[in-house]
């Protein structure tokens, strides 16, 4: 297995302000990695900094063993690249869009007419192939943009934030055909700021905040990081005086909706047995007793304290 | 053939596609239209009317204004354009070098200009301004179109604004002096020594005078002087307009 992109020791400072700090990761080819954090985080200029745009600072980024510094248009050739904040030209039509993209990247007139086709259809954008993109939607803009990305078959793509905004459908349509391709051994390298996204479509995720990476692991070790801690949720027969049950939580994260008490705890067995306890002794009944294991959105929300 | 004429010649191919792309959106744009064609005429209209010269003597003055306000509309709206409207990084996030896709900025502004400068010069042919070198006619327009199309990219390269209006303005702050120093109205010869010097450092001075060489035969400057300049400042103006861009870019992006 090759290594997709190689990310060592980069930082990025734009004047004071330390936009990535001293981050390293790999993405081996074939994954799909996720790149997440909140607004700020640092991950547009990342992503700018791999696809060759931006100098890091310091530090070497390496896709596909070429260095982007020293070889910027062939690293370029091999990925596929979607901008947080692009625009196809809205006064040329979808078509010319596509076929002018294809042509920066090389790809000869015929193959990419051909090309260009089969996306278009893909995407359910080629009923609409002639029309200016200024009529679009931001759905339809966003699918030919992803097209544009395509036309040249690259094996990495880069994308950042590619469903922000979006409906379901237009969500749905890309997260599956990025599947497809992931499944075809194309590498997806992508930047979210929504958990979800991140858990349903990568294998392993770093988490971002303030230009630093907090953990790189696959989404499930991610859960389970967080997930010594469980969340407890007991529903009684009646309101009581429940403040004695307070200890039990981890972080003072104890809750009291009338009869249902919510608490985070460390060690479940314990917790269970001061609950009955507490019961008993009050002369209170347990009506349900459940226990949630954090949600992917929980470790975000933990790891990056926001 | 070696990879690195291979290389030029993959670049030099984008650079025709940028040509494309720009004729499609950039040629009928307002602004491009009303400063490339519009003005120029007005320019010469006012200048001609009720004054007593002929068509011979103002033909270099309405060729020049042509030539120079057409070749440099396109050229300062497509960058600010690209920016606004947040192409510009899908642009250059594509394998092709900044020189190439500027080299594309050039030819479409080159395309505009010859393309415009064709209705004075159809205009003096019906009319019957006497030219005495066409050859020489027309080499001065396509050198003098290179050259102010180098020019029109320079004039985009700072500020790195997005608004394409603004960079029209600050346009017409530079192209308006250039204008009247540079032999339009008056022949370098009935110039005194000082107007002379001022109109040496615009390159629209060497076009006007090849123009009226080729018009009467005689030139202030011999032509030896005159073509190789305008491929000089071309070049010249080419290369600083592309690292100016290169340390600007960025800032573009938002
Ligand atoms: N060109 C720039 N000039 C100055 N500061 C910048 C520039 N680009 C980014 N920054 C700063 O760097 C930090 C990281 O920004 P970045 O755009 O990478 O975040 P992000 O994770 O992509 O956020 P978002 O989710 O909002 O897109 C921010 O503090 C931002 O203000
Ligand atoms: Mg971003």
């Amino acid at each position: 297995m090759r290594n997709a992109i190689e990310v060592v020791n980069v930082s990025k400072f734009f004047g004071k302000i330390k936009a990535v700090d001293n981050i390293s990761f790999t993405v081996q080819e074939g994954e799909i990695f996720g790149f997440l954090g909140p607004n700020g985080a640092g991950k547009t200029t990342t992503m700018r900094m791999l696809t060759g745009l931006i100098k890091p600072d310091t530090g070497q980024i390496r896709i596909f063993g070429l260095d982007i510094i020293r070889s910027p248009l062939k690293a370029k050739q091999l990925m596929g690249i979607l901008p947080e904040m692009s625009n196809a030209y809205i006064d040329l039509s979808a078509w010319d869009n596509l076929m002018l993209v294809g042509g920066l990247y090389g790809v000869p007139r015929r193959v990419r007419e051909e090309r260009g086709e089969r996306l278009l259809k893909q995407f359910k954008l080629f009923d609409r192939r002639n029309q200016l993109v200024k009529g679009f939607s931001k759905g339809m803009k966003q699918r030919l943009l992803v097209c544009m990305a395509l036309i040249h078959d690259p094996i990495l793509l880069l994308l950042d934030e590619p469903t922000s905004g979006l409906d379901v459908e237009s969500t749905i349509l890309i997260r599956n055909i990025l599947r497809e391709l992931n499944e075809k051994g194309v590498t997806v390298f992508i930047t979210t700021h929504n958990m979800e996204e991140a858990g349903k479509l990568c294998g392993r995720v770093a988490i971002v905040n303030h230009g630093r990476i907090l953990v790189t692991d696959t989404v499930e070790n991610v859960k389970n990081k967080t997930e010594r801690f469980k969340i407890l949720e007991v529903v009684f027969d009646r309101v009581a005086d429940f403040t004695e049950l307070a200890s039990l939580a981890v972080n003072g994260e104890f809750n009291v909706f009338d009869e249902r008490v919510r608490l985070v705890v460390e060690d479940v067995d314990a917790a269970l047995n001061r609950v009955v306890d507490y019961a008993r002794n009050n002369s209170i009944r347990i009506i349900s007793l459940n226990t949630l294991t954090p949600s992917l959105e929980d470790a975000f929300i933990k790891l990056t304290g926001s | 053939m070696n990879s690195s004429s291979n290389y030029y010649l993959e670049q030099f191919k984008r650079s025709l596609l940028i040509m494309k792309k720009n004729v499609k959106i950039y040629y009928s744009k307002g602004p491009v239209i009303v400063f490339g064609v519009l003005l120029p005429m007005f320019l010469f209209l006012a200048y001609f009317i009720g004054r007593n010269i002929s068509l011979h003597e103002a033909f270099p003055g309405l060729l020049g204004m042509t030539v120079f306000f057409s070749a440099t509309s396109v050229g300062p709206t497509i960058i600010p354009w690209e920016s606004r409207l947040k192409t510009l990084e899908r642009l250059i996030s594509t394998p092709i070098s900044l020189w190439s896709m500027f080299l594309g900025d050039v030819l479409s502004s080159f395309m505009f200009g010859v393309l415009i400068s064709l209705i004075p010069l159809i205009l003096g042919f019906i009319l019957g301004v006497e030219f005495i070198n066409c050859f020489l006619l027309f080499g001065g327009v396509i050198l003098g179109v290179l050259c102010f199309s180098a020019f029109s990219i320079l004039l985009s390269a700072y500020p790195p604004t997005d608004t394409p209006s603004t960079i029209m303005m600050l346009t017409s702050l530079v192209r308006f002096p250039l204008i009247f120093i540079s032999g339009v109205f008056t022949p370098l010869s009935a110039l005194p020594g000082w107007g002379v010097i001022l109109s040496s450092i615009s390159p629209l001075t060497y076009f006007v005078d090849l123009t009226r060489a080729s018009l009467t035969g005689v030139s202030y400057y011999p032509l030896y002087i005159d073509l190789p300049v305008l491929v000089f400042i071309a070049a010249l103006f080419f290369i600083i307009a592309v690292s100016i861009h290169k340390r600007s870019i960025l800032k573009r992006l938002s």
